[in-house]
């Protein structure tokens, strides 16, 4: 994207302005959650299930209390006494235990927190904590916990593994077009198990202090404001008495939204004994215990007419959560939004259904850069486009143009429920393709095929549906999902802005910068972001699901205007003028028709402390809570060129141009950024990465020796441009980026390996495609 | 153990566990807490430093007591006083960073590379960062922040060719 250089008098949205934030985190001033010490504080260590499902049948603290150092040591039964034994999920449909009472339900599960004077101490008495085990059957599989033989969560009123139906659209309505239609595809595929992984891993310093009776959460919180709030319903302290701070955060992708045992054991311990306590997750229990995502196993079925034209889709999902349902998705969307399944295209008709099912493996479900199962959906429908244009003998770039929502039909009513604010998909499409110079790609491809050699082009368009959301459709355990802004702008013309969002390195501390400098002709250095700190941020529902432009955004751009609207009195008051005379232009009032009188807002602020108008309130400041009238619905087209090598398996991305449109761009340099970045995570989820457990239970990918993440190596040059298509009820045209890449680049590397592999017969391999997967598909096409 | 240690131009002289890593010694016996600890495994460099003016070192896999009588460098060491090192400069300049986690670690191997190689071509620098995950950047504008510190590093000669 073009960069433009920024100058403090221009105008702040849309330009490349470096990041505000930057100074501290490049002269490792950083704070992060394990940079935090206070006086006389303890360390919580977790004692882990070895089981994948297994009885508890005693649990001996003896040894590990007699180690010196050590305070206390806790155990689900603890947890159940003092009424915290078990905390509800964020979508209300389960409860999750904090530690393991009666039996652990998945490999590494906490079974009991030790409490020490050190870190080391924590840790070394942990293994002396003798808990005895009595292993029963384990389920790793939905598709046999759906038997219902063994019966996971016991606790649960119903006797089923089965944990829920969800569906939308018109079943038979597209069962008979499926019928009807000429072709008809039907693809399984699964979407694996994946884990976030930030660099950071999850971490809490918990201090009650007993003089003042608050509790103190420091939290590597993506959300503090909710995370507040169900700490108060849980515990039943009273809101006023607890204070979350979210430090800076070193990355989150959603891994940082639950509320994990780690936090309540370290609270639980804080309040009971009165000092701080500080809990750190080390690598293994990040990847073993925390937020994974994903594991849905798909089957898509498309109708089409032989000339191409799509006519139903229907998706039937069977989606494994693991222990507990812990999936972090709005109430009223148990499967987030599946729905946008339909994508890009203009399907007459279509239906989709979910079960979601227990098995011995770790909760979470969580939205990796992902608003809500949108990546799921977008691999769902993009590899099945592939399919159907591989059945017909279609380019899949002219099945895809022939099958968009035109830009005419905005705002456009999906079949499954939501209405598409704006896009132009054509546009965007061929200006990949021209880009790229696809023509030239595809006779390279045709050439090469003749030589026997396996160059594949893939193609994504994804639509996302993301900013959730409108208040009358997403809330989270009931809070409904606005979010919010407050701006106090200083005598002498800086401000601060305080949002409910709280980032873990997508620039806000510049970007709000920028959206309050664009609507007061402020300065952007001048304006301090902070976030995180629920004491003096207005209340908002934080940083996930591309929400934070779309809905916080909103929120800024709203309370800038307020306090412009309330700047024009002053301005008329102080150039003794009539408001209906004062006009907002050039970033500055002027009074029209009297060329020259002219007032900044840096002088009217001085103003509004020193000489306020006599019909207002004295000051300059304002709140906006935001409730956005309908999500946003960024786009893209995604172009990866793949070389695969048939001896070997091995592929290797040649090219990978991403063409995005999220609307008005704020700032270009920090959206290319979270594009890389996005693109990066959807590499690695599509050649390297799964968490996996062999079949009675063992998790083997416990540290980042099995967990592969990619290295400046691996990773290939990333090329990206954009077109713009703003939000027409965003008060800024903007529709959020950060997770498009995530979501739209997995379909596209490996609709390119299938297409490297054609010839062979081959239309579809699961992801991640490893060589040795690629290799054995190659030889099982062969044979 | 007693052990004394040069850290960013300083002595510190302290009594630890054998067992100490020196990324918790540099963190929580001398204050540095710009270098970082993610992986437990010396998989993700975010805790790596330089070990006397010549080695990128990872200090998760490195007892304190190993570096007894050494000089190490943090990433709190890069700057002169309030003057940015180039390659802190670069970072910036170049959105070499989104949370800043990895950023400690990577300037300081990028350090080191550009101690060895001052001209290092891109494929140099990306295998020079191999052992130092992003999960933010996708490395390509860290890349760049390298490259940019290279040439404002380079001796007169560097820049004429």
């Amino acid at each position: 994207m073009p960069i433009t250089p920024a100058t403090p008098e221009r105008h702040a949205i849309g330009l490349a302005m470096k990041r505000k934030e930057d100074p501290r985190f490049i002269q490792g001033r950083g704070r992060y959650l394990d940079d935090i010490v206070l006086p006389n504080m303890l360390f919580l260590a977790l004692v882990h299930s070895p089981y994948p499902h297994a009885r508890i049948v005693k649990i001996d603290k003896t040894d590990a209390l007699a180690m010196p150092g050590v305070k206390a040591v806790i155990t689900g039964e603890d947890l159940v006494a003092a009424n915290l034994g078990w905390i509800p999920t964020f979508h209300g449909y389960d409860k999750q235990m904090v530690l393991a009472v009666g039996k652990a339900v998945f490999q590494y599960q906490e079974v009991a927190g030790v409490v020490a004077t050190s870190r080391e101490a924590a840790f070394d008495a942990a293994e002396l904590v003798e808990v005895e085990y009595e292993p029963l059957e384990v389920i790793v599989d939905p598709f046999v916990a759906m038997k219902d033989a063994t019966i996971i969560r016991d606790d649960r009123e119903n006797k089923t593994n089965h944990i829920y139906h969800w569906e939308v659209g018109k079943r038979d309505e597209t069962n008979a077009a499926l019928a009807a239609s000429d072709v008809h595809i039907s693809g399984k595929m699964e979407f694996q198990r994946v884990h976030p992984a930030p660099l950071e891993t999850c971490g809490i310093v918990a201090d009650m202090n007993g003089g003042s009776g608050r509790l103190t959460l420091y939290l590597t919180s993506q959300a503090p404001h909710a995370h507040r709030t169900v700490v108060s319903l849980v515990t039943g302290i009273p809101e006023d008495k607890i204070h979350v701070i979210s430090p800076d955060i070193g990355g989150g992708f959603g891994n940082k939204v639950p509320v994990y045992p780690g936090y309540v054991v370290a609270t639980a311990a804080s309040v009971i004994l009165g000092s701080p306590v500080k809990w750190v997750e080390n690598r293994t229990e990040n990847l073993t215990t925390s937020g994974f995502a994903r594991d849905y196993h798909m089957n898509v079925e498309i109708g089409a007419t032989t000339a191409g034209k799509v006519t139903a889709l229907k998706v039937t999902t069977v989606a494994d959560h693991g222990a507990f349902d812990a999936a972090a998705d709005p109430t009223k969307y148990p499967a987030g939004m599946f729905g946008i399944v339909t994508g890009s295209y203009d399907f007459p008709i279509a239906f989709t259904e979910l079960d979601a099912y227990f098995t011995n493996k770790a909760p979470g479900g969580i939205a990796y850069r992902c608003s809500f199962r949108v990546t799921e959906a977008s691999y769902a429908i993009e590899r099945g486009m592939d399919m159907l244009a591989q059945r017909l003998g279609m380019d899949p770039a002219e099945l895809r143009l022939k099958n968009f929502v035109k830009k005419e039909q905005f705002p456009y009513p999906s079949p499954l429920g939501f209405v598409y604010d704006s896009g132009d998909y054509h546009r965007t499409l061929e200006k990949a393709l021209g880009k790229i110079g696809y023509g030239d790609l595809r006779r390279e491809q045709a050439e090469k095929r003749k030589r026997g050699e396996y160059m594949g082009i893939g193609i994504s368009t994804f639509t996302e549906v993301v900013g959730a959301g409108p208040s009358k459709l997403f809330d989270i355990m009931g809070i409904k999902m606005f979010d919010s802004a407050e701006i106090r702008i200083h005598p002498t013309g800086s401000g601060i802005v305080r949002t409910g969002t709280r980032h873990q390195g997508q620039g806000h501390e510049t970007t709000w910068a920028q959206i309050v400098a664009e609507e007061l002709g402020l300065d952007p250095q001048n304006i301090l972001v902070e976030e995180g700190d629920t004491d003096t941020a207005p209340y908002g529902l934080g940083t996930y699901a591309s929400r934070s432009t779309p809905v916080a955004g909103g929120a800024i751009a709203l309370a800038a205007r307020k306090i412009r609207e309330k700047a024009k009195k002053i301005a008329a008051h102080v150039l003794e003028v009539s408001e209906d005379d004062i006009e907002w232009e050039d970033y500055k009032f002027k009074v029209s028709g009297v060329p020259g009188k002219s007032i900044t807002m840096k002088e009217i602020a001085f103003a509004a402390y020193t000489n306020p108008a006599p019909d207002s309130e004295p000051g300059l400041e304002a709140t906006f809570y935001y409730d956005p009238p309908n999500l946003t619905f960024p786009h893209g087209a995604y172009i990866a060129v793949v070389d695969v090598d048939a001896e070997t398996g091995e592929t290797k991305v040649r090219r990978f141009l991403a063409i995005d449109d999220c609307g008005v761009v704020i700032n270009p340099m920090i959206v290319e950024g979270q594009i890389h970045g996005g693109l990066t995570e959807g590499f690695a989820i599509a050649f390297m990465q799964e968490i996996r457990f062999d079949a009675s239970g063992n998790h083997l990918n416990t540290n980042f020796t099995e967990y592969l993440v990619p290295t400046s190596l691996e990773t290939p040059a990333w090329e990206t441009d954009n077109t713009v298509t703003p939000s027409p009820h965003h008060p800024l045209g903007a529709k959020g980026v950060g997770e498009s890449p995530n979501v739209g680049s997995p379909a596209a590397f490996v609709n390119a390996v299938v297409d490297a592999l054609s010839p062979l017969g081959i239309t579809h391999i699961d992801m991640p495609l490893t060589r040795a997967k690629v290799w054995h598909a190659i030889q099982a096409a062969k044979a | 153990m007693k052990i004394r240690v040069t850290v960013n131009g300083a002595l510190y002289e302290r009594d630890v566990e054998p067992r100490m890593l020196l990324a918790y010694f540099l963190r929580e016996q001398c204050g540095f807490t710009g270098t970082h600890v993610g992986c437990d495994s010396s998989s993700c460099g975010v805790c790596v430093v330089m070990l006397d003016n010549e080695r990128a070192v990872k200090s998760c896999t490195m007892f304190a007591v190993m570096a007894d009588g050494h000089e190490v460098t943090t990433v709190e060491g890069l700057a002169n006083g309030t003057e940015l090192h180039a390659l802190q400069q670069a970072f910036w300049d170049c959105h070499g960073l989104q949370c800043g986690y990895c950023t400690p670690g990577m300037m300081m191997t990028s350090l080191v590379l550009l101690k060895q190689n001052p001209d290092p071509t891109e494929a140099e620098i990306r295998a020079a960062l191999a052992g130092n995950l992003c999960r933010c950047t996708g490395y390509q504008n860290i890349v760049k922040s390298v490259e940019q510190a290279a040439g404002a590093l380079a001796p007169a000669a560097v820049v004429a060719k």
